[in-house]
This record gives structure tokens, C-alpha cells and sequence, in this order.
């Protein structure tokens, strides 16, 4: 029985190609899937905030008032009174990260699986961290660090480690995932020689799995809800921490 | 293809296998650290359960940081076992 591997990055969505044929620019599945991510979270910025009421008077608006509260809250407990300015910026990226690891649950692949993704949203951390260290202690002040040059290896690994941390966990899950089907098919083809009935073929010539019904969701629970909301949240939790340490 | 060259191939993709199985002895040391960091963190609410939501998301925090160096080495076992990333010296192409 041969059962392959096959681990792939991102699909390409579209391709320009050269005269010699090579690949000159193409878009990844990860960009086509990010949009569709940004529209998610706009319509549902929208559909929060449709006519507001200075007093709450339905559900939605009570909704949309816990989510910036709490927040607002977070900013004000792992920052301080002056950082609320963060506070947008943090609660988009959440949003963003955790809407584009979550929808694999509906059939998509996750963005943070891409480590382009989690690279560029590391660099943005990367930009505020210095952004604030600069205007905290001048420009003068930020190179003066770098007189001892170990500090610039711990200058870049914070990013590096913070990129690599969300790509390597989704993607870790998503391959552990894959391998939990394979491993599950072949025991299904096992137990369909074992009783000696032929397997089951599906219309488009798929065979039909028994074990791999509901067996892997339970893996699922963890790998992809629970693991992904907490790398979601440990993203922004390491963002506010790195930028409250710039300030000093 | 000739013979000395799926040689040299098979020679490549064994050590990458065994490299990639090395690269995750290196998550021995996230384990260890992160079951002492839970530890801590439940005697930490056995003796003061008020302060359970701080201690918890603070122990999610340092997990998290703890974990890092098991991704590293993670990171380097997915690009071995699936980048292939040596195979292109031999051939010169991939």
C-alpha cells in the first residue's frame, strides 16, 4: 500500500510567467484566504456596530461593547493609562489571527500555517517595538544598545521567535492532523481486509474511510480551537509585553 | 539517472530523515519546562485561588515563551523531512 506524504505550502491562486516560463509573481492561497478573512471581520465590525444607542438597547450592541471593553481592559492591565492608543491596533491583529486560524474549520487552510503570514505580522510588532523604543529613548538612546553586539542577535530573535512560534504550531497541528488521516485510512484499508469486503468507492473514486469519521475532530479540539486561540492570544499578549518593555 | 547519483540521493534523503528525528529530541526541554511552569502555576492558585485569572494567563504567557526553542527545532524537522533542502547540491537543480 502506498500511502504519500504529501505536505504542501500555500496553492498558487495565479501565476504571471516569464517567456522561459518561470515563475516571475504569483498570488498564494494564503492572500486569496486573508482577504476573504478581512471581509469576515469587516462585515462582522459592521453588523456590531449598525445604529448604536447611546443606551444599549439590543444584544449586538451589548456584544460589540464587551468585545472593546474587555479589550480596552487588557491594554490598560498588561500596558498602562497612556498606551490606550494600542489598543485598536491589538484587538485587529486578534481578530485577523484568530479568524484565519479558525477557518480552517470550515474547509479553508489557515493563514498562520503560512509563515509569510506570521512573518509579516511579526514585523509589524518588530516596527512598533522600535517605533516606541526610538521615540521613548531617542535615536541616539536605541543604537547606544548595540555597543554590546549581542544585543542585536535578541533585537532580531524577537521577531524571528514570534513569527515562528504562530507558524509553527498551526502548521505543526495541521501536519499532525494530515498524518492522524493517513494513519486512520490505512487502518480502515486493514480492517477491510481483515473482514475481506472490497472498499467502499465514492462517486469520484475516493475510498471510503470507516475511521476516518469523527476520529480526528477529536484531535481537532485541540489542535486547531484550543491551540490557535491561545497562540492567538499569546501573539497579542507578547506584542503588548515587548512594546510596554520598549517604553523603558 | 545513474546509479552513483540515486546513491548519492538516498544517502541525502537518509540523513535528512535522521536529522529530523534528531531535531525533535528538542522538544524534551519545552516539556520539562512547561510542566514545571503549570506546576508552579496550580500550587500558586492551591495557595492564593483569588488570583487564578493572573496566574493562569500569566502561565499561558510563559509557556509560550517556554515553548519556543521545541518550535525551533520543529521548524527544522518540517524543512528537513519536507523542503528537502540539500538535495539541490547534488543535482545543482532541485
Amino acid at each position: 500500500m502506498g500511502f504519500e506524504v504529501n505536505v504542501e505550502g500555500p496553492r498558487r491562486m495565479f501565476s504571471i510567467l516569464s517567456e522561459s516560463g518561470e515563475v516571475v509573481f504569483s498570488i498564494s492561497e494564503s492572500v486569496v484566504t486573508g482577504w476573504l478573512v478581512i471581509l469576515i471581520v469587516l462585515a462582522a465590525c459592521l453588523i456590531l456596530t449598525k445604529n448604536l444607542k447611546k443606551v444599549p438597547e439590543t444584544k449586538r450592541q451589548c456584544a460589540a461593547e464587551y468585545i472593546v471593553k474587555t479589550v480596552n481592559n487588557m491594554v490598560e492591565v498588561n500596558m498602562d493609562k497612556s498606551s490606550m492608543a494600542y489598543a485598536p491596533y491589538i484587538a485587529a491583529v486578534f481578530a485577523y489571527i484568530i479568524v484565519g486560524t479558525l477557518i480552517s474549520m470550515i474547509g479553508f487552510r489557515s493563514i498562520t500555517a503560512d509563515i509569510s503570514v506570521t512573518g509579516g505580522l511579526a514585523l509589524m510588532t518588530f516596527v512598533l517595538i522600535t517605533y516606541t523604543k526610538v521615540k521613548f529613548n531617542g535615536v541616539g538612546g536605541y543604537f547606544k544598545q548595540f555597543i554590546n553586539p549581542l544585543n542585536i542577535i535578541g533585537e532580531v530573535a524577537t521577531p524571528v521567535a514570534m513569527a515562528l512560534r504562530l507558524f509553527g504550531n498551526v502548521a505543526g497541528g495541521m501536519i499532525i492532523t494530515l498524518i492522524l488521516y493517513l494513519a486512520l485510512g490505512s487502518a480502515s484499508g486493514a480492517l477491510y481486509n481483515l473482514i475481506g469486503i472490497p472498499p467502499i468507492e465514492s462517486l469520484n473514486g475516493y475510498v471510503f474511510n470507516i475511521f476516518q469519521i469523527g476520529i480526528p475532530a477529536v484531535l481537532s479540539i485541540y489542535f486547531d480551537l484550543f491551540s490557535g486561540a491561545i497562540q492567538s492570544y499569546v501573539f497579542i499578549m507578547l506584542t503588548m509585553a515587548y512594546i510596554k518593555m520598549g517604553k523603558e | 539517472m545513474n546509479e552513483a547519483l540515486l546513491n548519492a540521493q538516498a544517502t541525502v534523503l537518509a540523513g535528512q530523515a535522521i536529522g529530523a528525528g534528531l531535531a525533535m529530541i528538542a522538544g524534551i526541554g519545552p516539556g520539562i519546562g512547561e510542566g514545571y511552569a503549570v506546576g508552579k502555576a496550580i500550587e500558586t492558585i492551591g495557595r492564593q485561588p483569588e488570583i487564578k485569572g493572573t496566574a493562569t494567563s500569566t502561565m499561558f504567557i510563559g509557556c509560550a515563551v517556554a515553548e519556543t526553542t521545541g518550535i525551533y527545532g520543529l521548524f527544522v524537522a518540517i524543512m528537513l523531512l519536507f523542503a528537502n533542502p540539500f538535495l539541490k547540491f547534488l543535482t545543482g537543480t532541485n
